[in-house]
C-alpha cells in the first residue's frame, strides 16, 4: 500500500508544491493492526464467575453429638460414576443395613433431578419465584444487596423444604459436583450440606451401578 | 502525433478513517483489558448460573487439573507493594528450611502463572529460566498425607494475608477423589467458605409446568 512520491521536474525549474506535505501513514497503521490483533487475543472478555460453597464445620471433638435433622425432610443425593445420580429419601436405619433401600437412578439434564427437587419444595420456591417477579415488574423496588439478603432470609426461614444430603461416590467428577450444587441454587433449595458418603450407601451404589467391589466396607456404622 | 500519457500517480486510498478507527478500538483494548493468565494446565470449569464475578485481589486459586494434579497461585494483594507472594515464599522457605535469595523471592512474587510442584524444587524452578523445562518441573503439590505441602502453603498464605479466600478452579473431568482430598485439607486448616470457578450459563425453569 505504500504510495510512491513522484517529483515532477518540469525543464529544470522547481514548481512550488501547491498541496499540504503528505505524511505516509502505512507503518503506522501496520503497527496499530499488530496491537489491535495483540490485545484482541490476550484480553479476557468475560470474567470468571464464582459460586460460594460452605462446608459443614468438621467435628473435631469425639464427644460432641453431631446436629440431629428429621429423617422425613432428608433427601440423600449420591453423585455417582458416569454422571448418574442416586438418590433416596429419609435415612437407613442401622437395623437395615442387611436389607437396604433401593436406589433411585436420575441424572443430570433438566427432565433429571430438577423435578424432583421443585415438587419437594415447590412452596419456598414459589415464594422466591413470586418475589423475584414482583422485583422484576418494579412493584416492589430494592437494591440488588437487599433483594439477595430478603431470598436468604425466606431460605433460613424456611421449615418445609426438603434438606438435601449431597454426597459422592468416589467415581464421580468435579463436574458432577458442580452441577449438583447449580441444581440446588436453580431450585432454591434452603439447606444442602455436603456430607460424607457412608459405608452402605457406597454398597447402594455398587449395587446400583453394578459395579464389584472388593473392598470390605467399614466395620463400625457411621452415626447420623 | 501525440503520444497518450498515462497517469502516473496510483490511485490514492484515504486512510484516516481507517487509522481513526484504529485508535479507538486499540484504545478501548488497552484501557479495558485484562491479561488472561496463562495456566500450567488446560482447565475447562464447569458452568453455572452463578453472576458472581471473581474477586481481584485477595484470592488462593486452587487448580485441579484433569489429571488430577494440584496446582496453587496467590495474589500479591490489592496493592503490589505489599508483596504478598514472595512474603508468601519466605513463610514457607522457614518451615521447610530452605533460604530463597533475593532474586528468587522476585521470581517467585512476579511468576504469573500458577505453581505447582513440591517445595525442595523450588529453587531449581526458579532458578530456571527455560519455559519448557519449567514445565517439566511442575508435577503438582503433593497432598498426601505424609508429605502434605497443600496443607502448608494455606497455613503460610493465611499467616501473611488474613483476608485470603479460597477458590477452586477445577476441570469439569476431574476425579472427585482428589476434590475431596483437597476439601479435608482446607477443613483441616478451617477453611469451610469456597468460591467454586466456574463459567456462567443460564437455565429457564418452567414453573407452570411443575405445578401440573
Amino acid at each position: 500500500m505504500a504510495e510512491i512520491i513522484q517529483e515532477e521536474k518540469a525543464g529544470g525549474k522547481k514548481k512550488a508544491k501547491k498541496h499540504a506535505p503528505h505524511i505516509d501513514m502505512t507503518p503506522m497503521v501496520d503497527l496499530m493492526c499488530l496491537l489491535i490483533t495483540f490485545f484482541m487475543l490476550t484480553t479476557a472478555f468475560s470474567k470468571a464467575k464464582i459460586m460460594e460453597i460452605n462446608l459443614p464445620e468438621k467435628i473435631k471433638d469425639p464427644n460432641a453429638v453431631p446436629p440431629k435433622i428429621p429423617g422425613s425432610r432428608t433427601l440423600n443425593i449420591i453423585l455417582g460414576p458416569n454422571n448418574k445420580i442416586y438418590w433416596y429419601p429419609g435415612t437407613v436405619r442401622p437395623e437395615d443395613y442387611n436389607n437396604l433401600p433401593p436406589l433411585n437412578e436420575t441424572d443430570f439434564s433438566a427432565n433429571g433431578i430438577r423435578p424432583l427437587l421443585l415438587e419437594r419444595n415447590r412452596a419456598l420456591f414459589k415464594k422466591i419465584d413470586d418475589f423475584k417477579n414482583q422485583v422484576l415488574t418494579g412493584k416492589i423496588s430494592m437494591p440488588p444487596d437487599s433483594v439477595q439478603k430478603t431470598i436468604s432470609r425466606m431460605k433460613t426461614d424456611d421449615d418445609t423444604g426438603p434438606i438435601v444430603l449431597i454426597k459422592a461416590y468416589k467415581k464421580a467428577t468435579y463436574g458432577n459436583f458442580v452441577d449438583i450444587l447449580d441444581e440446588m441454587n436453580i431450585c432454591g433449595i434452603a439447606r444442602y450440606p455436603f456430607v460424607e458418603i457412608a459405608f452402605y450407601e457406597n454398597t447402594m451404589v455398587e449395587k446400583a451401578a453394578g459395579i464389584t467391589s472388593n473392598a470390605v466396607p467399614a466395620a463400625t456404622p457411621n452415626k447420623k | 502525433m501525440p503520444k497518450i500519457k498515462l497517469p502516473t500517480k496510483s490511485p490514492h486510498i484515504d486512510m484516516t478513517p481507517m487509522v481513526d478507527l484504529f485508535s479507538v478500538v486499540l484504545t478501548f483494548l488497552m484501557l479495558t483489558t485484562t491479561m488472561r493468565q496463562p495456566e500450567p494446565a488446560p482447565v475447562d470449569t464447569p458452568s453455572s448460573i452463578s453472576e458472581k464475578p471473581t474477586p481481584d485481589f485477595n484470592t488462593l486459586t486452587l487448580l485441579l487439573s484433569k489429571d488430577n494434579k494440584v496446582f496453587l497461585n496467590f495474589d500479591n494483594g490489592p496493592d503490589t507493594a505489599l508483596k504478598f507472594r514472595p512474603k508468601i515464599l519466605e513463610e514457607m522457605g522457614k518451615r521447610y528450611n530452605i533460604e530463597f535469595t533475593e532474586p528468587e523471592l522476585r521470581e517467585f512474587g512476579k511468576y504469573p502463572s500458577s505453581i505447582g510442584l513440591p517445595i525442595d524444587q523450588m529453587k531449581t524452578f526458579l532458578d530456571t529460566k527455560d519455559i519448557k523445562a519449567k514445565t517439566a518441573l511442575e508435577t503438582g503439590i503433593p497432598i498426601d498425607s505424609a508429605n502434605n505441602q497443600l496443607a502448608d502453603w494455606i497455613f503460610c498464605a493465611r499467616t501473611v494475608n488474613p483476608n485470603i479466600q479460597a477458590c477452586i478452579k477445577g476441570d469439569a473431568k476431574t476425579g472427585f477423589e482428589v476434590v475431596k482430598r483437597v476439601l479435608d485439607i482446607m477443613a483441616d486448616k478451617n477453611v469451610f467458605k469456597f468460591n467454586l470457578i466456574t463459567t456462567l450459563e443460564s437455565a429457564k425453569i418452567n414453573l407452570a409446568e411443575i405445578q401440573k
